[in-house]
């Protein structure tokens, strides 16, 4: 089935102006196949107003092995997080 | 009484169709198609539930939409043949909900464009289910005809069964366009629905789809009718005794 029936990778965004999430997979042969069964699967409870779908292999993951070097150095930089920055009084629109 | 009996039988061709596809549910060929049969199962008979509360509503006999589901006799049943025709396999599934929304869909616009400015609240009623299923019964043509294509140009297996649904379907599809006296009474009651007009549209979309999906169109085909009038094939007898053995059983029973 794998061969036929790829896995693809669902994005569903749930209202307007807001961004598409990832949902889940399905199986599907081609694009529009996977664009109605993500139709069917993932928004029978109004989930969504649209959907993107990709084949699963275009995606290119970090590898979980990397995680030391790729994640662990922000862990002790919580002078990154913008609630340190003093807003001047007056600033507007932030 | 005329309008109960129209609106009864759009209803009932919706429920009986509604629940061949419910048969399916956890059988489909795979978990995505399985979902998608039940989805159009749950469509149709949220159809014939509206269908038949209004009814209820037209007959005025304090009788409820259950009592119309689950307490008629078989030759009360007016679907059409096709839509109680058994599953099959999965061609032969696909196949029937062709040609069912291939009718469904041109029908129920043209009604819905007839019951425009009419002032009987019922009918009125009446245009706003049709609005709600017009947007559902576009999916389910859209979804049959990419399987009629997919499966008629799959493989030497698929295209078979295509040839063989297409073969054992066809000749329930004639009584679909022959007027009865239900028919012609709505026709004088200016909302009624012609069905050459609908014939056109449905031979349309069926030669549309056939020759994009490698098949042919019976010729010379015997065309089987009856259902309109109640007088239906094997198939519907076990269906409703299925359907209707608890409320049967246990009168009035509740879940």
């Amino acid at each position: 089935m794998e061969k036929e029936m790829p896995l693809w990778e669902v994005f569903i965004r749930s209202r307007q102006g807001l961004d598409h999430k990832h949902v889940g997979s399905l199986h599907a042969t081609d694009a529009q196949m996977a664009i109605e069964n993500a139709r069917d699967v993932y928004t029978r409870r109004q989930e969504g107003v649209s959907i993107w779908v990709v084949e699963s292999k275009y995606i290119t993951a970090s590898d979980p092995a990397d995680s030391d070097q790729l994640f662990e150095p922000a862990k002790d930089k919580a002078y990154r997080h913008p609630t340190f920055y003093h807003l001047p009084e007056g600033i507007k629109h932030i | 009484m005329n309008l109960y009996h129209y609106i009864v039988r759009l209803a009932d061709n919706s429920h009986i169709l509604g629940h061949r596809l419910a048969e399916w549910c956890g059988h489909g060929p795979f978990l995505e198609q399985d979902m998608a049969m039940t989805n159009i199962a749950l469509d149709l008979i949220g159809q014939a539930r509206s269908l038949y509360n209004l009814a209820a509503e037209v007959q005025n006999e304090g009788k409820t939409e259950d009592d119309i589901a689950f307490l008629r006799y078989e030759y009360e049943y007016q679907n059409f043949l096709l839509v109680e025709q058994p599953n099959g396999d999965f061609a032969n599934t696909i196949v029937r909900q062709y040609f069912f929304s291939a009718y469904q869909l041109p029908y129920y616009k043209t009604l819905y464009e007839n019951l425009q400015n009419k002032n009987d609240h019922h009918l009125t009623e009446l245009r706003g289910i049709l609005e709600k299923a017009i947007k559902e019964i576009n999916y389910h043509l859209r979804w049959s005809g990419e399987w009629m294509i997919r499966l008629g140009n799959g493989t030497e297996e698929s295209h078979q069964r295509m040839v063989n649904a297409v073969q054992n379907l066809y000749k329930y599809t004639g009584e679909l366009f022959i007027a009865d006296e239900t028919d012609d009474t709505s026709l004088q009651s200016g909302f009624g629905v012609l069905l050459p007009e609908v014939k056109k549209d449905f031979d349309k979309s069926l030669f549309y789809i056939m020759e994009r999906s490698g098949l042919t169109i019976p010729e010379n085909e015997t065309m089987q009718t009856g259902g309109k009038q109640g007088v239906h094939s094997e198939y519907l007898g076990y269906i409703l005794a299925e359907m209707q053995y608890m409320q049967r059983a246990y009168p009035n029973s509740k879940w």
